[in-house]
């Protein structure tokens, strides 16, 4: 009866295929068709743009507070070129770049940002939730997609996201715990930024992985260079196939870095070193991903100059449709039930009475 | 018909629903072999199987939180807490999603979820398994809630919970489990949620009352018959969200006195709203200020006192006599 080390059945590993000085590692690099990498720049490229123009915006007064994915495009862009289209997707709001790759419009995101609740409502077909603010609870619901797509048999899965401060939360140890017990088709993508607003990753946890975590839940994890496209394609690929033949979960740490602030409603100097982001501003992903592109005679300056102008008129016509949007002002109280109560429905016939008054022309005056 | 327990009743429903529809789903801690602390899923494992009478690891954020993922792949989950007071560790996922995915997305994704839980107290149970939270889901729009006071409106309302494509929180109260049988017919019926009953007609006071004060209001209706010649209406909500307004007014007009008994604390109690829609709707019929008779605004006794804090039918008596005798 001696003491030994007790052997766990899952492993932990990192992954990195394309590095910050543009070397990559031939022997992984996967063989994706070219036009497919254009697009994947482009998309990129559009989240970044849209996060600078999203900015200015909100600084303008013409959008809400906004959270920026700058620097951590390639991770979430990574796992939605990694499903199918039938498989669904639970986003945070720092997945920006995966879901305009999955289709959801620029226009979408500002109505999000802008305080319309239809900023919400996923294209038709796009089977992807609308973000969660309240942290990590997603990743229950992300859980029960799961269960459900196990049950349904039909070989989908589900990719769900949470931050590395969700990784504090017990609503991301529980369903992790579900999945490994139900064996779920899950693939859970943890962006480890560095920052949960102001407080550090080391803050969070003691562990040294993020991904190690999955060896207590019973399933493989998996450290991924997060600013590496090339790697997340690669691990997610591998974690959904996993997933879709029956083989469960596995737990993604896709390490990147908030080069941003958390929102527009705090100012990283407070809390974090210019030099620790210029540290990290060289392995900015959007970077390295078009250095790989011009290795690869995929992307040239007229080709860069075109791209750039498409995105722009994009975005500005996102602004201006954005801009025109019009609600009706009554219209909150339509969706708290699939048939509005008799209370609401008084509700909301004494809401458009009281609107009407108030928006009635002023009484001619009398003389 | 059949006489069954509410224990029973509540299984014949879900036992009905899975039967008819092989999307609905029921999962929970010891839902399985064990058939439910209160024995609610018995026989749904061997008759549906594991993988649709599913129990769970032990975590209520996940049990509701995953029935929320389910239900968007159109599976109807009712999801069983195994008390009231631990409700509150899934309350997060009932507040942040289970309640706002209907208005969040505009109709996109909905939350189509029974959450059944036992309710109340009067069954001698430990600590935080004797709570009446019901004014606190009631609360939060976007939820029905709904508490049955006997075996044949209770299948006839979880049956209905089932079918409706809304979120329901489904409170179950203890004491009347197994307190009594009642004639329960063979073919499945439903009742409207949000709609109350005239459990008993009279003419000079209402007594509202739900769940297991049902039979605390009727128990008082009698003596107040037998031994003070008054001759009290008791109503019988059902469902607290939406509440019947409309029942309670039309009672309230009729015979200008009202007392409102429910055991969950009385600040901010469901009774607090009942009495707000009366004096909204009937004020001036009323011949005397409304009473409530409730529990008290404390953490519900240990159970060696706790029919202390639980309105009997001689606190409903005095009440009524006081509002009688204005």
């Amino acid at each position: 009866m001696p003491r030994e080390p007790v052997k766990l059945p899952n492993r932990v590993e990192t992954l990195s295929i394309l590095a910050a000085d543009g070397r990559v590692d031939t022997d992984l690099e996967p063989a994706l068709d070219p036009a497919d990498l254009r697009r994947l720049y482009r998309t990129m490229l559009t989240c970044r743009r849209f996060d600078e123009r999203a900015l200015t915006l909100q600084r303008q007064g013409r959008l809400g507070t906004y959270g920026p994915s700058k620097g951590q495009e390639a991770a979430s862009l990574g796992v939605a070129y990694a499903l199918e289209k039938d498989d669904w997707l639970v986003p945070t709001f720092r997945e920006t770049a995966g879901l305009l790759w999955r289709g959801w419009p620029v226009h979408t995101w500002l109505l999000y940002w802008g305080g319309f609740e239809a900023g919400n409502v996923p294209p038709d077909g796009v089977r992807d939730l609308p973000v969660s603010v309240p942290i990590a609870s997603q990743c229950q619901y992300g859980m029960g997609l799961a269960w459900g797509c196990k049950l349904r048999g039909a070989g989908r899965v589900c990719a769900t996201f949470c931050g590395d401060g969700g990784t504090s939360e017990g609503d991301f140890h529980e369903a992790l715990n579900f999945a490994g017990v139900f064996n779920l088709p899950l693939v859970m993508v943890v962006q480890n930024n560095h920052w949960a607003i102001s407080v550090p990753r080391s803050r969070q946890t003691a562990s040294q992985t993020i991904a190690q975590k999955a060896i207590a839940y019973g399933m493989d994890g998996l450290q991924v260079d997060g600013n590496d496209i090339l790697a997340m394609i690669v691990a997610t690929r591998e974690a959904v196939e996993k997933a879709r033949t029956g083989g469960g979960p596995t737990l993604i740490e896709a390490v990147t870095y908030r080069l941003s602030m958390h929102t527009t409603a705090d100012d990283p100097k407070k809390y974090r070193k210019d030099d620790e982001v210029k540290e990290w501003e060289p392995r900015d992903p959007l970077l390295r991903f078009r250095a790989y592109l011009q290795k690869k005679g995929l992307l040239d300056e007229p080709g860069e100059r075109e791209i750039d102008a498409e995105i722009a008129a994009e975005i500005e016509q996102a602004v201006r449709q954005y801009e025109q949007y019009r609600q009706d002002p009554a219209e909150f109280v339509q969706y708290m039930y699939a048939e509005l109560t008799p209370e609401l429905q008084a509700q909301q016939a004494e809401l458009r009475a009281y609107l009407e008054r108030k928006h009635a022309p002023a009484p001619a005056p009398v003389s | 018909m059949a006489q069954l327990t509410m224990v029973k009743a509540l299984n014949l429903a879900l036992a009905e629903a899975m039967r008819e529809n092989p999307n609905v789903l029921v999962l929970g801690q010891d839902v399985g072999l064990d058939e439910g602390v209160f024995r609610v899923t018995e026989g749904l494992l061997q008759e549906f199987g594991p993988d649709r009478c599913i129990d769970t690891p032990l975590a209520e954020a996940a049990i509701v939180g995953g029935g929320i993922g389910l239900a968007f792949t159109g599976f109807l989950p009712v999801c069983e807490l195994q008390f009231d007071g631990f409700s509150f560790q899934a309350f997060h996922q009932v507040e942040n999603h289970v309640r706002r995915f209907r208005n969040r997305t505009r109709g996109r994704y909905t939350c189509p979820l029974v959450i059944r839980m036992p309710y109340g107290g009067g069954i001698r149970a430990v600590e935080h398994h004797s709570e009446a939270p019901e004014a606190t889901y009631a609360h939060l729009a976007g939820l029905k809630v709904v508490i049955p006071s006997g075996p044949r409106n209770a299948r006839a309302l979880l049956r209905a919970a089932i079918l409706d494509p809304d979120p329901v929180i489904f409170f179950e109260p203890k004491a009347v489990y197994r307190a009594f049988r009642e004639e329960v017919p063979d073919a499945p019926e439903t009742m409207p949620i949000g709609k109350g009953v005239v459990a008993r007609p009279g003419k000079d006071v209402t007594l509202i009352a739900y769940g297991a004060m049902l039979r605390v209001a009727l128990d008082a209706a009698e003596e107040l018959a037998d031994e003070h010649d008054v001759d009290a209406e008791v109503l019988d909500l059902l469902s607290v969200s939406p509440l019947d307004g409309e029942l309670i007014n039309e009672s309230v007009r009729r015979t200008g006195r009202a007392v409102v008994v429910h055991e969950a604390p009385r600040h901010c109690g469901v009774g607090a709203e009942i009495v707000a829609r009366i004096v909204e709707g009937s004020l001036l019929y009323l011949e005397a200020p409304v009473k409530r008779v409730t529990g008290y605004d404390t953490i519900i006794p240990y159970f060696q006192n706790e029919l202390t804090y639980l309105p009997d039918p001689a606190r409903v008596v005095a009440a009524a006599l006081e509002t009688v005798r204005f």
